[in-house]
This record gives structure tokens, sequence and C-alpha cells, in this order.
């Protein structure tokens, strides 16, 4: 049991990361008050951009093309996801439909801009992120082997962007005003806090980070671009309701998930796990999903304005 | 939903306008000429009867998506999960069809009971769970798409395994097809199949139990108002899970016509875009059954005709997707269009100016409560509009 785990450790980490991140992204918009069911399509976008800068700048830069495109990736996330802002926080509009909407348009866009850049409707990036031995830290006994040995950049970057965002969320000025605008925007607007600015802002960290999380799988795991982030954006939503809107209830929720994801990804391969139908470790996210919003809907956790448009003459 | 028929008529036609002008944006700046790409778009729908027989079939399975997502609406609910429930119907159906050797009609009927049945399950579980412990039906339809996705991606293989590939079921035999030889016939050997009568019906079904029956009523009555009707005696969370059961049956009805005619196998590893342009489907129909057969069949010249024109030009088929997700997000944020078209009319009527002289000046107003919105407007327009 202990090789298994071992093996497929860094698998588990390498999925959990991006997941990690855009969940962490929606856990900004959401706390805001802004529902973003556009994750999922942010993710591509993110993934697009990456994917193209990385095939443009690869001959001049080499490996640190890789950067570049993660980079613009949270930009470009960022200013797609102004679609959503604009129309949820300016337009009154209905929020689940204005995201279902992002969904569908990076879906169609992006493998429309592919096409006509490549013919075929997938980029291809010759070189991903290399791994890496943590120095030191990978000769720990047991941890070590496990942690530090063999991983991505990407991976101490979104840990690091966690820590920061925790801080930033519990212990600043800004992140108290931030989760105000998601509970109480009425009360937030009376103490003087600029409710639209402040949604404004978590709904583009939402598209930053999910664009981040779409270019990670890019340039860890999946080494192309094609249209599609395969559910992980509803995956990563489902880890911030399962994680309660906090950001290490969405640590242990997006490493819960990914790591059963991993098993049901090697089952095949692993005779121990073989027996284990790939269906139940698929599936088990959502279920257990669904089953943490019936054990938690007497006490729920999640923003009370989330989904709310704020308007100051609402009160 | 409250405003009368005509002027949500131009909403729906302003979303469809601005969707198609992001469309030829797009044609444009990837250097081809959108008059062109639009002429071989909607001939490539519209030319011959093959290619209207392709049309139809391409918008039945949206017809009753689109009915689906629209019947939730106006319980006042959000189902996201037209896909999920899709799928799992459409793989009832497929089972069903593979599994029993019996004649055409006794077995399309069978089908498709378990069309309605599967995808009523699949509605039924998130109606259940708003109904009993408040769970957002979103989320909760969010995650039994993916719930759906796995099942078909795992159960196909094991029980239905094509024979060729692994990604898809056997083929559907002749006798449990929905395709019909003299429908096919009639339009020259297109993907025309018996869905379509099925979704014709069905469009007849729901627009008579919303309007004519005490069932509708119900049902629209806890959309509008869940604690008045909760008070005048009504039980609501029995209209809850009732509307959830019937709009999954419908998207389930929806995956049979897709999978068992206009296709002759079901996939495996996609989640059928049919469910989320289902929602664009009913937003562009305002809702109701008969604008659904409208927007379904307009976004079935898109998807038909996309293939051709990608033939004839140089642009990609992904446009048709494009403008309907355009019009998804037009529709979404028609309180803006339709704010547009007060401020307007409210112009026209009190200045008397030409529409040329305002389209400049013709800017929204962020949200103001209903009432005030005329004063402003009418304010505006004595200030050479440099107010904002």
């Amino acid at each position: 049991m202990w090789t298994i785990i071992v093996q497929i450790f860094p698998y588990a980490i390498a999925f959990t990361v991006p997941l990690l991140i855009t969940s962490l992204g929606g856990l900004f918009s959401e706390r805001s008050g802004v529902v973003n069911i556009g994750l999922e399509g942010l993710m591509v976008m993110g993934s697009f951009i990456a994917a193209y800068t990385i095939s443009v700048l690869y001959p001049v830069l080499g490996d640190s093309a890789v950067w570049a495109g993660l980079a613009l990736a949270m930009i470009g996330g960022a200013l797609f996801s102004l679609l959503h802002a604009f129309a949820s926080i300016n337009l009154n509009a209905d929020q689940v439909i204005s995201g279902t909407a992002i969904n569908m348009i990076a879906g169609a866009i992006t493998v429309y801009f592919a096409r006509t850049i490549t013919g075929s409707g997938n980029i291809h990036i010759v070189s991903g992120l290399g791994r890496w031995d943590v120095p030191l830290l990978h000769r720990i006994p047991v941890i070590g082997s496990l942690l530090f040995t063999q991983t991505y950049g990407t991976t101490w970057l979104v840990l690091a962007i966690l820590l920061l965002s925790w801080y930033l969320i519990y212990k600043t000025p800004f992140g108290l005003r931030l989760r105000s605008c998601g509970e109480h925007p009425h009360a937030a607007d009376a103490a003087g806090i600029n409710v639209f600015a402040i949604r404004y802002i978590g709904v583009m960290v939402s598209g930053a980070f999910a664009g981040l999380g779409g270019a990670v799988i890019l340039v860890t795991y999946s080494g192309e671009f094609n249209g599609s982030v395969a559910g992980l954006g509803f995956l990563a939503l489902a880890s911030l309701i399962f994680g309660q809107w906090k950001p290490l209830g969405i640590l242990g929720a997006t490493f819960f998930f990914g790591f059963a994801s991993t098993l049901a990804n090697v089952s095949q391969v692993i005779p121990e796990l073989a027996r284990i139908p790939g269906f139940i470790l698929k599936a088990f996210p959502y279920v257990v999903t669904l089953g943490a919003l019936i054990l938690f809907s007497k006490s729920s956790q999640a923003p009370r304005a989330a989904g709310q448009p704020f308007s100051h003459d609402k009160r | 939903m409250k405003v009368k028929l005509p002027k949500e008529l131009t909403v729906a036609f302003i979303a469809v306008l601005l969707g198609l002008a992001a469309g030829s944006v797009l044609m444009a700046l990837t250097g081809n000429n959108p008059f062109e790409g639009f002429s071989y778009l909607f001939r490539g729908g519209l030319m011959s009867l093959e290619r209207i027989g392709n049309t139809l079939a391409t918008a039945t399975p949206l017809i009753l998506t689109g009915l689906s997502v629209a019947f939730a609406f106006n319980t006042g609910l959000f189902n996201i999960g037209a896909s999920g429930q899709l799928l799992f119907g459409g793989f009832c159906a497929t089972a069903v069809g593979l599994t029993l050797v019996l004649p055409k009609p006794l077995i399309l009927p069978l089908m498709m009971l378990a069309a309605i049945l599967g995808g009523g399950l699949w509605g039924v579980i998130p109606g259940y769970l708003k109904a009993r412990f408040n769970v957002h039906e979103v989320v909760a339809t969010i995650m039994m798409n993916w719930i759906s996705y796995w099942t078909v991606y795992y159960a196909v293989p094991a029980y239905f395994k094509g024979q060729f590939l692994e990604t898809e079921s056997r083929k559907i035999p002749d006798y449990a097809s929905l395709k019909a030889g003299w429908l096919t016939g009639i339009f020259e050997g297109s993907y025309i199949n018996l869905g379509l009568i099925v979704a014709l019906a069905a469009v007849a079904v729901i627009a008579l139990i919303l309007r004519k029956t005490v069932l509708g009523y119900e049902l629209k009555a806890a959309g509008f108002n869940r604690d008045a009707s909760q008070y005048a005696g009504m039980n609501v969370n029995r209209s809850i899970i009732l509307s959830m059961a019937i709009s999954g049956g419908l998207a389930g009805l929806g995956g049979m016509t897709l999978y068992t005619g206009y296709a002759t196998s079901i996939q495996i590893g996609i989640l059928p875009s049919q469910g989320f342009d289902g929602i664009a489907v009913s937003l562009l129909g305002a809702n109701t059954p008969l604008g659904v057969l409208f927007a379904a069949v307009f976004f079935g010249i898109l998807h038909s005709g996309k293939g051709f024109m990608n033939a004839m030009t140089n642009v990609p088929p992904q446009i048709g997707d494009t403008i309907i997700a355009t019009i998804i997000y037009f529709a979404a944020t028609s309180v803006f269009i339709e704010r547009g078209i007060d401020t307007l009319s409210k112009k026209l009527k009190t200045e008397g100016m030409s529409l040329k002289n305002l389209l400049p000046r013709a800017r929204f107003r962020p949200k103001s409560d209903d009432g005030s919105v005329d004063h402003q407007s009418a304010a505006e327009t004595s200030d050479d509009g440099k107010e904002r």
C-alpha cells in the first residue's frame, strides 16, 4: 500500500494544484458576492493563452517561455473574467447564466482561434515545466520522498499563493471588506466600502487564478491545448463548496478530490486498485459534494449575498 | 418574464443581432469576409431539402432541452443539468434499444419511457434535494451532470462496447432507430427522424400543461412566489420535485432523439453541449414553449450550416458555438437591452429625434428601481446626454 502511495503521490499533487488554484479563485469571487460558475471557461482560456504564448515565445526565450505563458494566462484570465464581472456587477445579470455563457464562449472561441492559428483545434507545446528536487528537504526520510522530490515550480507557487490568500482574506482590511461584500453588501456600502470595486477585484482574481490553473494543467501534465479542461473547473467549484468557502478547507477538498481522481486514473495499471470500479472513484467527488451540501444545508458557510446583485437603492 | 411578448421579442431579436455582430467581428478579425461567411452559414442550413432536414434534426434535441430548461424556469428553478439528464436519458433509451428485440412500434415507446425515466431520475434528485434540504439546484444539477458523465463513461464500454471504437456504443439496430424511411425520403436522405414529431408533441403538451392545467398553475405560482403559494395551500415542495422530474424527463427524451435518431450510437467522454444550448434556447424563446421551438430551429440552422461554411471558407465551425454563447451572454444581460429600449423609445417620444442622431448618446444607466428609470431617462434627454 505504501509503495502505491509513494508511486502515485506526485501525480496526485500535479492533479491537485490546478484544482487548488482555480478553486481559490472561485473563493475570491464568491466571497465578494459573485457566483462564478465560469471557472471552467476561464481555465480553458488560460490554457489556450499559455499554449499560444509558449508556442510563439519558445524559439526566442527557451524554457523561460513557460513562465511567460503562465503570467499571460493569468492576465488573460483576469481580462476575460471582466465579461462576467460587467454582466453580474453592473448589469445585474443572472450570474449563473452569465457564468454559463463564459464557459461556452471560452470553449468555442479558443478552438476557433486555435484552428485559425494551427489548422487543427490543438496547440502542442514543445516543452513543459521541468521537475526538480527541493535542495536538502528531499533527503528527509518519508516526507522527503513524498513531498520534495520531483516537484514542479508551480506547485510551490500555488502553495505560496494559498498562504498569501489566507493571510489576505483573514488578516487584512482588504480581506474584511471582501468578506463583508459577500455577506452583507449594504452594510459594507454604508460603512463606506466600494462594493462594486471589491466585487470587480474578486471576479478578476478568480479569472487570474483560474487562468493560471488552466495553464498549470498545460505545462505540467497535459502538454497540449485541446479546447477543454475535462470538467476540472466544475470539480474546482465542487471543491469550493466541499471546502465550505475557506482556504484551508479548499486545500483539503482539492487534495482529497485530486487523490481520488488520480487513483481512478491509475487504477488500471495497479492491480491492487483495479478491483475498485473506476466509476466509483471518478463519480466520488461529485457524490461527496452532494452529500456535503445535504449535511451542511443547515449550517452552510456560503457567503450570504453570493449571487445577489447589489445596487445602492435597494436597502 | 412579466412584460408582454412584443418587448421580449425585441429583446430576443437584439440579442440575436448582437450575437451575429460578435460573430462578424470575429470573422473579420481572423481575415474572413463576414458577409460571405454568413451567407454560406445560412445557405448551409437552408439551401436544399436535405439541409433543411438536417437543420430540423439538429434542432430536435435543442427543442427538448430548451423546453426542459424553460419548464424549470417557469417554476423558478434553474436546470443547468439538462446535459447530464440528456446523456443519461439517451443512455437508458440506447440500453433498451440494444437489449430488447422487438418490432418498432413496440420498442420505440419503451425506449421513450426509458429516456423519460432516466432523465427524470437525474432531474428528480436535485429537485428532492432542493425541496427537502434547500440545496441549490444549480450546484446539485452541475454535480449530477458529472455523475452522469462518469456513469455513461464506464457503463457503455462495460455493457454495450462498440465493434470498432472503445469510445462509443454498438450501433442502434434499424428496428430501434427513430429514423423512418418515409421521412428520410421526403428530405432527400437527411438525418431528420421521428424525434422531431416527439419534440413538436412535447411543445404542445408542455404549452397545454403550463397554460390550461391546475398543475401548470401551481408550478408557475411556486416559481413566482414560493411563500405565497405555500400560504395559499399549495404543496410547493411537491411542485419543485415534479417540475424537476418533468424537466429532466424532457431532456432525457432529447437524449433519445440525439443518440437513436440523429446519431446511431452513444459516445462517451463528451458532456453533450445540447444541454447548455438549451439554456440559450430557453432564454431566447422567453421561456415559452413556442418561443423555444423557434429559437431551437434558429440554433439548428447555425449548427447545421457551420460545416458547409467551413468547407466553403476559412471560417472554423466553432463560429456557430461562439454566436450561440454570445447570444446567451446578451440574453443574460437582457435587463440592459430592455433598459436600452426604454430609454430609446422615451427619447424618441420626448424629442422626436431621428435614430441616427440618437445612437451615439444612447447610454445605458446602471440599474435603479423600475420606477425611477423613467424619470431619469426623461431628465437625461434635457441635458444633451452629458450627464454621464
